[in-house]
């Protein structure tokens, strides 16, 4: 309870965020919302040492028990690693929009409220066992994130990029949904630690490819992989602290978090680790080589994660290997997740210090435009050492802790090529994209700090005169930055309090504890590490391809509008909408003659083809009554009114012929022995024939209306519908009378009658004894019907009086 | 538009009161012949409409001053109350109940409860159709 209490922990603040924002204005909300993240930090910190022992913290809230629905909690080291950056982070986050947002002008109650909401929705994603549970909270984490895009709901762009994340992750996460209730179908638990233990049975399963691609469109629309990148890019008109929280630390590592929970149930399926490989590493190279057009600052960052995302997501993918090979291989994938997993830390402090730096100079000089900045280096001299921190280790260069991980990954990525699985050449391939990526990204990192802080200043072009940051705002990018630095000089505390941990989480049947884990971090590795010729290689190509920048840069204005990824969304969102439209305006015509036409069709079609697919179709002579001279002529006079109906042009003569075949019908009941319905028929024939009459006496004259339009006109689509109708009726009267399966119950009537109503009349008998029920609700009918008469007629009137005229009414 | 209708009124005046009877006629006898409460109700209409022909609304009110919306409610009342009188006597919803009695000047006469939800529908169907007669003949 107390474990669940912690998750919701922060919407119960947020609670009473919008009373102490509306009741307390000396204070900055955000000092109160401060208390969360630390406490909560402080909280997670406690089960460091046991997660460490591997003993995991397990917690049940039930909620609906009869449908297997409870909030499962299972902390082992891999979601205590991520509640630990969503808490710490969370923690700096909010310290940071204190100096950030204004509080005189911003709305600071909406503010802490959203980010409130999503750092519980995200704690409930990394801690959740069930998946319901952890589908319900990464939609809050959708939901939550779409809020804080739109904070400054009066821009355009950030309306436009909170729908466009919304939409592709959301239709990522009911892409999810639908793996998680493949996976139930499969296991019938929707507990991820049982579904681990029942993985052997499911394997075959042909569902289960079905659930791995499902579950991973969740993890790649979240995750901004390609090609589901493009919203992240958009989502930058958000406030920066939410960039920096969201958009690289916690939201889009959710996806990550995803692939590394799943990886001991769906790394046996070799399309697994392929796609997340192989996405990874396209995302990655993707996103470094796309960071370098950018020419806003958020922009670059924004790419920049979508390449580092990829990273992390390829040595994910490369760590599910360790669940296909045998031996020594082992080893050498098991080191993928460890490297993944030190990254993922890595990345969240140095590239929430980057957005954090870049917040600081939208702040101080009224830009992101990095043609717009220049020079600012003796200007802000805290907030460029910062930088430099942040994009070297982002590069990949020592002593920072990007070095580490970078070392790691590019080892990892050459061990595929040692290991017995990588047969096919397109494995190859890897290593040699994963280093192109890697100059890419040393290259934008350069070219984010060089172009804002070196070179000459253009203060006029600065909207504002730029000076150094206050020290509230630099306190918690300097305390990131100085975790870069350290986590270079003592990698293995993280490694063994917190990464081993994780790697023990994913990698659950290599080690059963983190202990087990021998892995060491170390910065050199000798010179015979191929690791470290590569990264020598990135930075003396990625130096001179920078020194060139100016060259080749106009390269990317080369590339065709017409085939960017944004502008496939565009033409898909506007493009459903416009089809829809185009769609329904074809069939959707307002026409009742077109919507009675569809009716009529579907009627004929459905039952001709049912009739005959189903063998439904009988016809037989037995028991037909003689036809007698009388039904002859009956029927000829009935036909004739009928066909009379059809052609005539007269109103009049179509009123008289309905007549016609009213009291034909009449005849008809009588020379079947049916004397009621004949009475009945008789005057209610006449009745609705002089009500008939009374409507057409005043309609306006058929020729004076529609002459020259020939609505009346022959048209053969509706000629053989009506025909198609007909057949369709008369062959299932036809088929029913060949094919009675019981003796009518009339018998019964016929026996009782006078017994036991005490009646003579079997018809009246039944109207108003046996099946009197009917006749109650009939004569509740008739009066529904007359008082919609009175309705219509004195409504009418009334406004008739006010003075409105016929054509308004109708 | 007052016309000399003289033949016409006169013999309304008798053949109304032979469509009268035969409609209450038809009313009584609907449990054991042809008939019963929609065709005599109708009937009963049909008499009405006839001296709404013969004569005008106004003439028609002053003879006949029903009012055929509240008619239908009764009506409706009377159904709905045999029907769920019933109830009372504890079996189910509907339930109706008969037996001969001996009335003096009719003899031995069967009475039954439904004849009571019959009146209903009689008092219904005569109810409406004047109305919606009423309701677009007194359009004007």
């Amino acid at each position: 309870m107390l474990l669940f209490m912690a998750i919701v922990l922060p919407i119960l603040f947020a609670i009473f965020i919008p009373l102490a924002y509306r009741s307390i204005k000396s204070i900055h909300t955000g000092w109160f919302v401060l208390l969360a993240p630390v406490l909560l930090f402080l909280f997670y910190l406690r089960f460091l040492s046991p997660v460490q022992q591997g003993e995991a913290q397990l917690a049940r809230v039930s909620w609906v028990p009869s449908l297997d629905f409870y909030f499962d909690i299972h902390i082992d080291g891999l979601s205590l690693l991520f509640s630990l950056l969503i808490t710490g982070i969370g923690s700096l986050v909010v310290l940071y929009s204190i100096f950030y947002l204004d509080k005189t002008k911003e709305k600071l109650g909406n503010f802490y409220v959203y980010l409130l909401l999503f750092m519980s929705a995200m704690l409930g994603v990394v801690q959740f066992d069930h998946t319901l549970a952890l589908y319900f909270f990464w939609e809050l984490t959708s939901i939550s994130s779409f809020l804080l895009i739109a904070y400054w709901y009066k821009r355009d762009a950030s309306r436009f990029g909170a729908l466009k994340s919304m939409m592709i992750t959301v239709s990522g996460g009911l892409m999810m949904l639908v793996g998680f209730l493949t996976l139930y179908v499969l296991t019938g638990t929707y507990s991820i630690r049982e579904t681990i233990a029942q993985v052997d049975t499911i394997v075959t399963e042909p569902l289960f490819t079905v659930a791995v691609v499902l579950v991973l469109l969740g993890a790649f629309t979240k995750s901004a992989q390609f090609p589901f990148y493009i919203w992240l890019p958009d989502a930058m008109e958000a406030p920066t602290p939410v960039s920096a929280y969201l958009h690289s630390a916690t939201m889009v590592k959710a996806g990550l978090y995803l692939v590394a929970r799943f990886t001991p149930v769906f790394a046996y399926s070799e399309v697994w680790v392929w796609l997340v490989t192989g996405i990874g590493l396209l995302t990655l190279f993707w996103g470094s080589l796309f960071a370098v057009k950018q020419t806003d600052l958020k922009g670059i960052l924004a790419f920049s994660t979508v390449s580092q995302l990829g990273l992390i997501m390829s040595l994910l993918g490369l760590g599910g290997f360790a669940y296909l090979v045998t031996g020594d291989a082992v080893e050498t994938f098991t080191f993928a997740t460890f490297a993944a997993i030190f990254h993922l830390f890595n990345h969240a402090t140095f590239k929430g210090s980057l957005f954090m730096v870049a917040g600081i100079v939208d702040h101080e000089t009224g830009t992101r435009d990095i043609r717009k900045l220049g020079g600012l280096m003796g200007l802000m001299p805290v907030t460029f050492t910062i930088a430099m921190i942040g994009s070297l280790s982002m590069a990949g260069l020592p002593p920072f802790n990007g070095f580490l991980s970078k070392e790691m990954f590019l080892e990892a990525v050459l061990g595929l090529l040692h290991a017995d699985i990588s047969t096919m050449t397109v494995a190859y391939l890897v290593p040699i994209v994963a280093w192109v990526a890697s100059v890419f990204t040393f290259i934008y990192s350069i070219y984010f700090v060089w172009y804002t802080f070196m070179g000459s200043r253009k203060e006029e072009q600065l909207p504002k005169v730029p000076h150094e940051a206050p020290i509230g705002m630099l306190i918690s990018p300097a305390i990131l930055g100085s975790l870069v630095i350290l986590v270079f000089f003592i990698p293995n505390v993280i490694g063994d309090w917190l990464v081993k941990p994780a790697t023990a989480a994913i990698q659950s049947t290599a080690f059963t504890s983190a202990a087990d884990i021998e892995f060491y971090i170390k910065a050199w590795h000798g010179w015979t590490s191929p690791a470290l010729w590569m990264t020598v290689g990135v930075v003396v190509v990625g130096f001179l391809l920078y020194k060139v920048l100016p060259k080749w840069q106009p390269i990317y204005s080369k590339w065709p509008e017409r085939f960017t990824l944004n502008r496939g969304y565009d033409s898909l969102m506007d493009g459903s909408l416009t089809w829809n439209r185009a769609l329904s305006d074809r069939f959707m015509t307002g026409s009742i003659r077109d919507y009675l036409v569809y009716m009529f069709a579907g009627m004929a079609i459905l039952g001709i083809t049912t009739l005959f697919t189903q063998g439904g179709f009988a016809i037989t002579t037995e028991g037909l009554a003689p036809i007698r001279l009388f039904e002859i002529v009956l029927t000829i006079i009935l036909v004739g009114s009928v066909m009379a109906i059809l052609i005539t042009w007269s109103r009049l003569t179509a009123v008289i012929a309905l007549g016609g075949v009213g009291y034909t019908v009449a005849l008809f009941y009588v020379i079947f022995k049916a004397p009621d319905l004949a009475l009945t028929q008789l005057v209610i024939e006449t009745i609705s024939v002089a009500l008939f009459l009374t409507a057409f006496y005043h309609l306006p004259k058929l020729d004076k209306h529609y002459k020259g339009k020939e609505d009346n006109r022959f048209r053969l689509g509706n000629f053989l519908i009506s025909v198609a109708v007909g057949l369709t009726v008369t062959l299932i009267g036809i088929s029913a009378y060949a094919q009675r399966q019981m003796t009518s119950i009339s018998e019964y009537y016929k026996e009782t009658v006078y017994t036991e109503a005490g009646g003579g009349n079997i018809v009246n008998v039944i109207l108003v004894d046996y099946r009197g029920f009917d006749t109650l609700f009939e004569i509740g009918v008739l009066m529904i019907a007359s008082i919609g008469i009175i309705s219509m007629i004195t409504l009418r009137l009334q406004k008739k009086k006010k003075g409105a005229t016929v054509d308004e009414i109708e | 538009m007052k016309s000399n209708d003289l033949i016409l009124q006169t013999s309304t005046r008798v053949v109304f009161f032979i469509i009268f009877l035969f409609s209450i006629h038809i009313f009584f006898a609907g449990h054991y012949t042809p008939g019963g409460g929609f065709v005599g109700g109708l009937l009963m209409a049909s008499a009405i409409v006839l001296l709404l022909l013969a004569y005008d609304f106004k003439t028609v009110k002053e003879v006949l001053p029903f009012n055929y919306l509240a008619m239908t409610a009764i009506g409706m009342l009377i159904a709905l109350t045999t029907a769920a009188g019933s109830l009372v006597f504890n079996v189910p919803f509907f339930t109706h109940w008969y037996d001969y009695f001996d009335i003096p000047l009719l003899g031995k006469t069967s009475i039954h409860t439904a004849m009571f939800f019959d009146i209903g529908v009689y008092l219904v169907v005569v109810g409406i159709t004047l109305t919606i007669i009423e309701m677009i003949g007194g359009d004007n």
